[in-house]
């Protein structure tokens, strides 16, 4: 149940943010001089900014950038975070000691306070903003699938294809990462919402997507910033983003549900 | 036990040394300085304040000098606040910090396992299904979008609570920023808490406890709340680092004196020792927190103090 | 109703249960008639999946509903049917007049509460003693079920105790507040046979002190030979024969049974491949007769004369303790500790151990899947430590290994004809693919299974098939030696015969060699000429099977031998 209500949320979202754009005239740019702050109406279906410039518009390409980032910078972190759990897991011994040392070091550093302090400093360029959030997030998707593929190797499918003198390489493409993937994939839907959390959240201090791009955690800081003259220009943005964060931690959980061999029973 | 805090604490040593180090360089390969932001110094002004800051040191001397200040306690001057030293800074802002983290952990740990326990123990029924899902809403909904509109509410319209500010730390002023710094926090809780109290009500032991004749509550509450503590208690040092985060936030929307403005204030103004110090005290603190998160853990599991 | 049912301290009365699954609702339970009578011992045997154990929780109320659903019948015990009961009401019967010992052990205790303390909890709840009181009393009950110092081990925890310690605990819990029934649900199957032993007595000498009633459930016909007064056959969900335990092992009537008795091998007069139940019963239920032929006893053949193929030589694995920073360096567990031993060609060498004597280690060892410490390993007059990771691997093409977890030997992402395939195409990849193919079926009909489902998955096949699956992969390399690790362990007793007359015949085919694996001395006894007895990681006695049997050496394995449960009554 969860699976399908969060699939749907998901739908109908996508729906309104790539395919809404054209159903209006209006720019997202544009600042209508003789309408700041107006009320949801018929020119302005979500109402308009403090500078005048129509919000529909605005949440849907925010929202656009937004689910982007969320997509790319997840793809970033299971990338480095399998890549990275699969070799300390399936090598073992020693180098997995030193590999897994490094990720409970990288744990306990303040991690997001480095990556407000690397975009204060260094601009805030999206490519800057997709490394940063790809490289705080990879930790836990590493310790996951090292633990997977540890528990992978013992099987005895696995000491199976080692008796029949089957090499290293072979077996971790063809009997350890099928095995793997219901895992990533789980984990990997339950990255999206974090990243675009962690993306909303540096936006809110200022550090993510700069003018003229928007993003939902932009538009919300200038709602709140603006709350008593325009409060639709913050509740609008946010109800988006709760309602696609709900929609996609729907989701992770069902299939988390549905699929993670460490939530099933026998 | 004693070797356990004593080996966390040696190893603490060079985690913080790293995070040190990496936040100084860091910090001083960024573009422009402290003062770019000033009117324009008079030479000798500037060399004044260059020399009074170090700042005419070649870069390893002071990382040196910065080190060895540190080692007798100093965290060195601000360099935005002209009269104030980093250690005055932080003796300010760390208790307004503390006391909103603390407030924040209680309420997500009360409020949480009584949710979770709730959904648990109606699993699959509609008081279940109502918890979660506003537990799912509770953890999709950034509080930077819940505390604007909380203050709408509470604040602008209804008049009840104070806007924002710190006051003399009266009650009033913490409700809201406790609050909404724990919310997601609150949802996170009930949520591996009823996931936990699930999984250990279906362990064999818990059919064990029935067939002694126990009754439902204390076959939950005695034999199945204890093993389910577990996964919560390992969400603690994850949960502080959150609220840690969150704090920045908050503290910057309700306007209140404590170690996440400064860090962004410093950050902003380019505030090298300000930085570093709030840095260094976050992590010290996590070092401190998790282990004692461990040792809780073992308190409540023997099994991992026998490992 | 007659005289005795009214006598009787327990009658079940048609009792039917269903279970919902992703499948439908299957029926657990249909139409079971059960009576125990005071102090009497009622063995309740039957298969993985049978619905005796859901008939022993269905009497405790103990059934989750849902997805289970007792759909009709009457539980009557001391004058109420029990099903009738509410949950309150149930509550002091449980623990009290009618308590439980379960199977695992390991799992069954709470792992963060002292001992003593679950202990003490009945005690507290049911015969109101004080803290005081019932801790005292605790500690007496851990003395009478034998676990020694009880004064200290009544505050350990859980996992500070061993296996069998842990069920003694379970026991002392259970007749806590002397219960007139028990009912123990393979309380000995996870355990060592010594162990298993041990708690056997102390179940039969409880009963006798306390004159309580037992209903003892098990997949092993053997085990309750001695105890039981009565037995209940179950088979899919009904009984299917009920009798005194003597004339059950006299002369079983129902084919089920007749098949269940048979196919257990024993320590004489075995026939030369084991009969199952398919040879007394066809698989729409007809009774069959085996035939003589079937019945023809076993007869060993001398290989001694055979040339040696694998040469074992002072081997030994050890492994290093991980011991923490700043803590004291821990002692390497020695797992095989110096062993050496020959086998020859066409022979089948057997291993037997308890669980946690290195004889899973010396096999993964031989075949080089663990570092060996030192000692060395000759196969065929090839040195297996020396050959480099190239030769190794074609050197594998002819040593095999087949595992005990018919559920972790294949790859749950690869159709099952892709498994077998897999070596194929490593070590004959000269052939083209429709060879290869033809080769995979060609292996399917050898280890007994339809060529037609090599499309499909691992889930989709039992236990026993899997097994199979997983000698046709190993013999896809046309091996001559294969170690077979615990193979036959996992599964039913009928189908462990299936398996082990297959790998019989397989032998015979292929001129196969084997190192058989066993924590199980009958399977061993049946199916090897040789025999090994190895001990915390030493190979104490090494004879052929017939005199290790007969004329035991070694303390150890005389101790071994005297915990095989006799398959029969003692005055039988």
């Amino acid at each position: 149940m969860k699976l399908k209500l969060g699939i749907w949320m998901l739908v109908m979202v996508n729906l309104l943010i790539w395919l809404g754009p054209f159903f209006t005239v209006l720019d997202p740019e544009t600042i209508h001089w003789d309408h700041m702050a107006v009320k949801p109406d018929q020119t302005f279906w979500l109402g308009t900014d403090v500078m005048g410039r129509d919000l529909f518009i605005r949440t849907l390409l925010g929202g656009q950038v937004s689910i982007l980032v969320g997509l790319v910078a997840s793809m970033v972190s299971v990338f480095i975070g399998v890549l990275y759990g699969m070799l300390a897991g399936f090598v073992g011994g020693r180098t997995d000691a030193i590999m897994m040392r490094l990720v409970d070091v990288l744990y306990a550093l303040p991690f997001l306070f480095l990556v407000i302090l690397l975009l204060v400093f260094f601009g805030q360029q999206l490519w800057l903003l997709f490394v940063a959030i790809g490289c705080y997030l990879w930790l836990d998707m590493a310790r996951i699938v090292r633990g997977q593929t540890m528990m992978l190797k013992q099987q005895a499918f696995v000491e199976s294809a080692v008796a029949l003198g089957q090499s290293q390489v072979v077996i971790l493409r063809r009997h350890v990462l099928p095995n793997l993937m219901g895992v990533v994939l789980v984990y990997a839907t339950l990255i999206i919402p974090q990243v675009i959390m962690i993306e909303s959240f540096l936006s809110f201090l200022g550090l993510g997507v700069q003018e003229p791009m928007t993003s939902w955690g932009a538009l919300v800081n200038e709602g709140a910033g603006n709350m008593e003259l325009a409060p639709w220009a913050l509740l609008f943005p946010a109800l988006f983003l709760s309602f696609t964060l709900v929609g996609f931690n729907l989701l992770g959980d069902g299939l988390r549900d549905r699929w993670d061999p460490s939530c099933q029973k026998q | 036990m004693i070797s356990l805090v004593v080996r966390r604490l040696l190893w603490g040593i060079p985690v913080l040394w790293l995070i040190l180090t990496l936040t100084f360089f860091l910090l001083r390969a960024a573009p422009g300085g402290p003062f770019d932001q000033e009117r324009q110094l008079s030479p000798q002004v500037e060399q004044l304040i260059n020399s009074k800051y170090r700042l005419d040191q070649p870069l390893s001397e002071q990382y040196l000098s910065y080190l060895s200040d540190l080692l007798q306690g100093d965290l060195g001057p601000s360099f935005q606040y002209a009269d104030f030293t980093v250690n005055e800074l932080i003796s300010l802002g760390l208790p307004v910090s503390l006391e909103l983290g603390f407030y924040a952990l209680l309420l997500a740990l009360l409020l949480g396992v009584g949710l979770g326990l709730v959904a648990a123990a109606q699993a699959n029924r509609w008081p279940d299904l109502v918890a979660m899902l506003v537990a799912v809403i509770g953890i999709s909904t950034p509080n930077f979008v819940i505390a604007p509109l909380l203050i709408l509410g509470l604040s602008v319209h209804a008049g009840w609570l104070p806007v924002g500010g710190w006051g003399d730390g009266q009650w009033q002023h913490l409700i809201l920023p406790v609050l909404t710094l724990s919310l997601p926090f609150i949802a996170a809780v009930a949520r591996i808490t009823r996931s936990a109290v699930l999984e250990v009500m279906s362990q064999p032991f818990i059919q064990t406890a029935r067939a002694k004749g126990l009754s439902a509550s204390h076959v939950l509450f005695k034999h199945g709340l204890r093993p389910a503590m577990l996964p919560v208690v390992s969400y603690l040092g994850p949960a502080a680092v959150g609220l840690m985060t969150g704090s920045v936030v908050i503290e910057q929307i309700f306007g209140l004196p404590g170690m996440g403005r400064y860090f962004v204030q410093g950050a902003l103004n380019r505030d090298y020792t300000l930085v570093l110090g709030v840095v260094l005290v976050i992590g010290l603190m996590m070092l401190l927190f998790n282990l004692l998160v461990d040792l809780l853990y073992r308190l409540i599991d023997p099994r991992v103090a026998s490992r | 109703m007659s005289h005795a049912d009214n006598q009787a301290l327990l009658n079940i009365k048609q009792l039917s249960v269903d279970f919902n699954t992703d499948e439908g609702r299957t029926q657990a339970v249909s139409d079971l008639d059960l009576v125990i009578q005071p102090g009497q011992t009622v063995g309740l045997v039957g298969e993985s999946g049978s619905g005796k154990s859901v008939t022993a929780l269905s009497i405790l109320g103990l059934i989750k509903q849902p997805p289970g659903r007792i759909t009709s019948g009457q539980i009557w015990f001391g004058g109420q049917d029990l099903l009738t009961l509410s949950e309150k009401q149930l509550r002091p019967i449980r623990g009290n007049d009618i308590s439980m010992v379960f199977q695992e052990p390991m799992t069954s205790l709470n792992p963060v509460f002292r001992v003593g303390y679950q202990i003490a909890e009945v005690l507290r709840l049911h015969q109101k003693l004080s803290k005081k009181a019932a801790w005292q009393r605790t500690i007496e009950l851990l003395d009478w079920v034998g676990i020694p110092e009880p004064h200290v081990r009544v505050r350990s925890y859980p996992h500070e105790l061993s296996g069998g310690q842990k069920q003694r605990v379970m026991i002392a819990m259970a007749i806590a507040c002397e219960p007139q029934l028990l009912i123990c649900d393979e309380p000995t199957t996870a355990l060592d046979v010594t162990i298993q032993q041990q708690v056997l007595n102390l179940l039969q000498d409880l009963q006798r002190q306390m004159g309580m009633s037992m209903l003892f459930i098990t997949h092993d016909l053997g085990v309750i030979a001695d105890l039981a007064d009565e037995v209940v056959v179950m088979y899919r969900s009904q009984k299917v024969e009920q009798a005194s335990t003597r004339s059950i092992f006299s002369g079983a009537r129902h084919p089920y049974s007749k098949g269940l008795l048979a196919c257990r091998p024993k320590l004489h007069d075995n026939p030369g491949r084991l009969l199952t139940v398919g040879d007394y019963m066809s698989a729409d239920g007809r009774e069959l007769e085996p035939s003589a032929e079937q019945l023809k006893p076993q007869q060993k053949i001398d290989k001694s004369g055979q040339p040696v193929l694998l040469d074992v030589r002072e081997l030994a694995t050890h492994f290093v303790q991980k011991s923490g920073w700043l803590q004291p360096k821990k002692p390497p567990i020695k797992a095989v500790d110096g062993v050496s031993f020959t086998v020859r060609k066409g022979e089948t060498l057997g291993l037997v151990g308890e669980s946690g004597c290195g004889k899973t280690t010396l096999g993964r060892t031989i075949l080089r899947l663990q570092q060996a410490t030192a000692g060395s390993v000759s196969f065929d007059g090839i040195e297996v430590f020396d050959q480099s990771p190239a030769q190794l691997r074609k050197l594998r093409s002819r040593m095999q290994i087949i595992f005990q977890d018919p559920y972790g030997s294949l790859n749950p992402r690869m159709p099952v004809g892709r498994a077998v395939m897999e070596p194929i195409q490593l070590h004959q990849s000269q052939l083209n693919r429709s060879r290869q193919d033809d080769q995979v079926c060609e292996l399917f009909v050898q280890v007994g299974l339809n060529p037609d489902q090599r499309h499909r998955y691992p889930h989709e096949f039992s236990g026993g098939q899997r097994q199979r699956i997983a000698i046709a992969r190993a013999l896809a390399v046309d091996p001559e030696f294969i170690i077979c690790d615990e193979s036959v362990s996992a599964l039913d007793v009928s189908v462990q015969a299936q398996v082990l007359n297959l790998l019989l015949d397989l032998q015979e085919q292929r001129g196969l060699t084997y190192i058989f694996i066993s924590h199980d001395l009958s399977v061993v006894n049946f199916i090897a000429d040789r025999v090994g007895v190895m001990n915390q990681g030493r190979l104490v006695e090494l004879d052929t099977a017939e005199n290790i049997y007969r004329n035991p050496q070694n303390p150890y394995t005389q101790q071994l031998l005297d915990a095989i449960p006799k398959g029969r009554p003692e005055w039988s």
